[in-house]
């Protein structure tokens, strides 16, 4: 049961399925004064980003 | 080291010497998988915990105690502080293509023992090290790119040459790999249909996670993986209507043109649309099959039918013309060392790493289980009878059609039948398997016979379409993923001269730049398509040597920075693979252009053409397209000469920055590391 959820977790870390609340996390934690993204628009920011530089390979 | 740890260790090199002695010594008689697969398994674990642990350690000097970018600049967007499996699934998704699934089934012409020894050896000795120094010193300089440390290290030259070199690779990378889609789908309903399909779910997946639930990557991932394999069995039912299938039977020529302009389109349209979930979808299909590919293999322990060494390692080879030596090293890059993945290593990893010491486990352990795919790519393809092999894989212009191919097949000793071929093809549900080149056919058969004897007999058909759509998903995902890096590049070198042109998101340097970079790779798979020899052999061999040209540029960056660093006395740890790929790639750079044979040399191969076009003894639909393929030919000969004069220019480069660091000249520049 224990791997089961590791395993789970790490899907969702590896797929960024969880990326949203990674960030809101950080948020919290470094500049909670700030004003949050909502989840539309940081996933929409983080698709930008991430598409912006060499991520596959042959 | 303690006792113990030393009888493990022994046993470990023990057994791996008397497996690799088992493989090399086997004659006459098959050996089965385990052989190959147990010899992997030992040189891994030695190359892994005594060469990569000692190279991390003692050279490289990674240092548990220093705060990785990840940690220090923590900006919650790019630099991220992540589990080490997490960046290790990461690193791996990204660097493992289609390249490790292509060139050993290609190299398979000459045997098992090339290719397997290579991808072995090269991987342990080179691609690992590669990627576990670019992905160090990469972290050392805050995640900056091969280019701007080949820019930075070395100077202007190096980093320009970096820069054509790797949008030259790009572009001949996926015009190889349309190449190979288009011998998977060309006069088949079924892998058309099913591989059209994917544009639509991939469409489907990216509204959902956009629209519809927002960032539920996993969700939108499922629905996708469900509707791909819906997609297989409704490309059987569309093949067997007798109207709706002709609207998917499609001669290669078209098949080509509908890559092009499905490449144009993703690449202007916005990412989230078709790109982005087309690479969740490929991500999670790729890895699943390889898994699976794995687990089959390993309990089938199926035997291998290729010998050791078939009599092609003298150059005769019908997939691809060339000695044994240096073209199988040429022909196998990926799984053994790839210069993309110091594209890969340097940029997005390294902005995830929360601890040096996890640089080990990353870089050279991802590189590790990249070559462990190709190895698994060479069992799939030594499984098949080679008769059936080299029928799926040689092109119609080297060995005819039907009854004259299975003749001259079967004359070289690989006996063949044409109702083999026949019962073959109907068995995975085509019309034929004959001149399929390019390597995904045939690895789709192997994969077919190894799932169904694994997983249920009586499902060919199908498992051998699930094995195209596999590799069709994420040939295209690179293919468009390709264009778009492409683009940007193009889009950053003409911005020098026109700054419009520059700027990414203007939507008309969008549309130009994308055109141009379509057009690059467009004439390339217009021309491998039109070649009555397959192109496969003109096009792989020329993207074998400019990815290693690609890694040699990694690896002179990595020994400059060694030298700078006062690390010279291990200068060898990159320079010995530096040195054998330079080896390499210039011998096979050497023969393509100036060998007289005519399928081995570019310009001899044009001279050979263009004599029988004079003399008109070239039958008309030859005599139609020859001009063509004599400029074509001309023109990869010039390239061929490209290449390698960038690869003297880096080397030279790189002796003169690292003979001014040991002479203590001046205009010394000293190494860029960051805080």
């Amino acid at each position: 049961m224990k791997l089961v959820r590791a395993f789970w977790s790490w899907l969702r870390a590896v797929s960024g399925d969880d990326a949203y609340e990674r960030y809101l996390a950080h948020h919290a934690a470094v500049h909670p004064e700030r004003p949050v993204l909502d989840r539309r628009t940081f996933f929409k920011q983080r698709q930008a980003a991430d598409w912006s530089q060499v991520r596959r390979c042959c | 080291m303690s006792v113990r740890k030393l009888l493990f260790w022994l046993v470990v090199a023990g057994l791996g010497a008397f497996v690799f002695g088992g493989i090399a010594l086997a004659r006459g008689e098959s050996i089965n998988a385990w052989w190959l697969i147990a010899a992997a398994v030992c040189v891994y674990a030695i190359g892994y915990r005594v060469y990569g642990a000692w190279v991390a350690t003692r050279v490289l000097l990674v240092d548990g105690g220093r705060a990785t970018p990840a940690v220090r600049i923590n900006d919650g967007r790019d630099f991220v502080p992540t589990n080490r499996w997490v960046v290790f699934g990461h690193h791996f998704a990204a660097i493992a293509g289609p390249g490790p699934l292509v060139g050993p089934t290609l190299a398979a012409q000459f045997g098992y023992l090339p290719g397997t020894l290579w991808i072995l050896v090269g991987a342990v000795l080179g691609g690992c090290i590669q990627d576990m120094t670019v992905l160090f010193f990469s972290t050392r300089r805050n995640g900056r790119s091969l280019g701007q440390m080949a820019r930075d290290e070395l100077g202007p030259v190096g980093g320009g040459a970096a820069l054509i070199g790797t949008l030259m690779i790009l572009i001949i990378l996926i015009s190889v790999l349309g190449l190979v889609i288009v011998n998977a789908m060309k006069h088949s309903p079924w892998a058309t249909a099913t591989v059209l399909a994917t544009v639509p779910i991939a469409i489907l997946v990216g509204v959902y996670m956009r629209g519809i639930r927002p960032g539920r990557v996993l969700e939108g991932s499922a629905i996708g993986i469900a509707l791909l394999l819906l997609a297989v069995w409704g490309g059987g039912w569309v093949d067997q209507q007798p109207t709706l299938r002709t609207w998917f039977d499609h001669g290669p020529l078209t098949i080509a043109y509908g890559i092009m302009v499905y490449g144009f389109v993703a690449a202007v349209v916005p990412v989230w649309l078709l790109l982005a979930p087309r690479d969740y979808l490929s991500t999670f299909m790729k890895l699943g099959t390889v898994a699976l590919l794995a687990v089959a293999i390993v309990w089938l322990n199926p035997v291998l039918h290729m010998p050791a060494l078939t009599q092609f390692v003298d150059g005769t080879g019908p997939i691809f013309a060339g000695k044994v030596f240096p073209f199988v090293f040429i022909t196998i890059a990926c799984g053994a060392v790839s210069g993309f993945h110091a594209l890969v290593s340097s940029g997005t990893t390294p902005k995830l790493l929360t601890d040096e010491r996890d640089i080990h486990m990353i870089g050279y352990g991802s590189m590790m289980l990249e070559s462990f795919v190709a190895l698994m790519a060479l069992i799939a393809a030594c499984v098949l009878e080679p008769g059936v092999f080299f029928a799926i894989n040689t092109a119609a212009g080297v060995v005819g059609e039907g009854a004259q191919a299975v003749a001259t097949i079967s004359s070289w000793g690989f006996p063949v039948t044409l109702e083999q071929m026949e019962s073959l093809a109907r068995e995975m549900g085509e019309a034929t398997l004959f001149a399929r080149t390019g390597g995904a056919p045939s690895l789709a058969v192997g994969m077919a016979s190894i799932f169904s004897s694994a997983f249920g007999q009586g499902m060919l058909a199908v498992w051998y379409h699930f094995a195209i759509m596999f590799e069709a998903v994420f040939i295209l995902t690179t293919l468009d993923a390709g264009t778009r890096v492409g683009r940007f590049m193009l889009q950053d070198f003409l911005g020098n001269f026109v700054p419009a042109l520059g700027r990414t998101a203007w939507y008309p340097s969008v549309l130009l730049c994308s055109g141009l970079v379509v057009a690059g790779w467009g004439y390339f798979l217009y021309i491998g398509v039109i070649d009555p020899a397959g192109g496969v052999n003109i096009l792989w061999p020329l993207f074998g040597i400019s990815n290693q040209i690609l890694a040699a540029i990694a690896l002179s960056v990595g020994t400059a920075i060694l030298v700078k660093t006062g690390r010279e006395r291990y200068f060898w740890v990159t320079g010995l693979p530096l040195a054998w790929l330079t080896v390499v790639t210039s011998s096979a750079a050497w023969q393509k252009v100036m060998s007289d044979d005519p399928r081995l040399g570019f310009f001899a191969g044009a001279n050979d053409l263009a004599s029988k076009l004079a003399a008109g003894v070239l039958p008309p639909e030859k005599a139609a397209v020859a001009p063509q393929l004599i400029f074509n030919q001309r023109l990869d000969g010039w390239l061929t000469v490209l290449f390698v004069g960038l690869l003297w220019l880096i080397l030279a480069d790189m002796t003169r920055v690292c003979l001014r660091h040991v002479r203590q000249s001046a205009g010394m520049t000293p190494a860029q590391e960051s805080a």
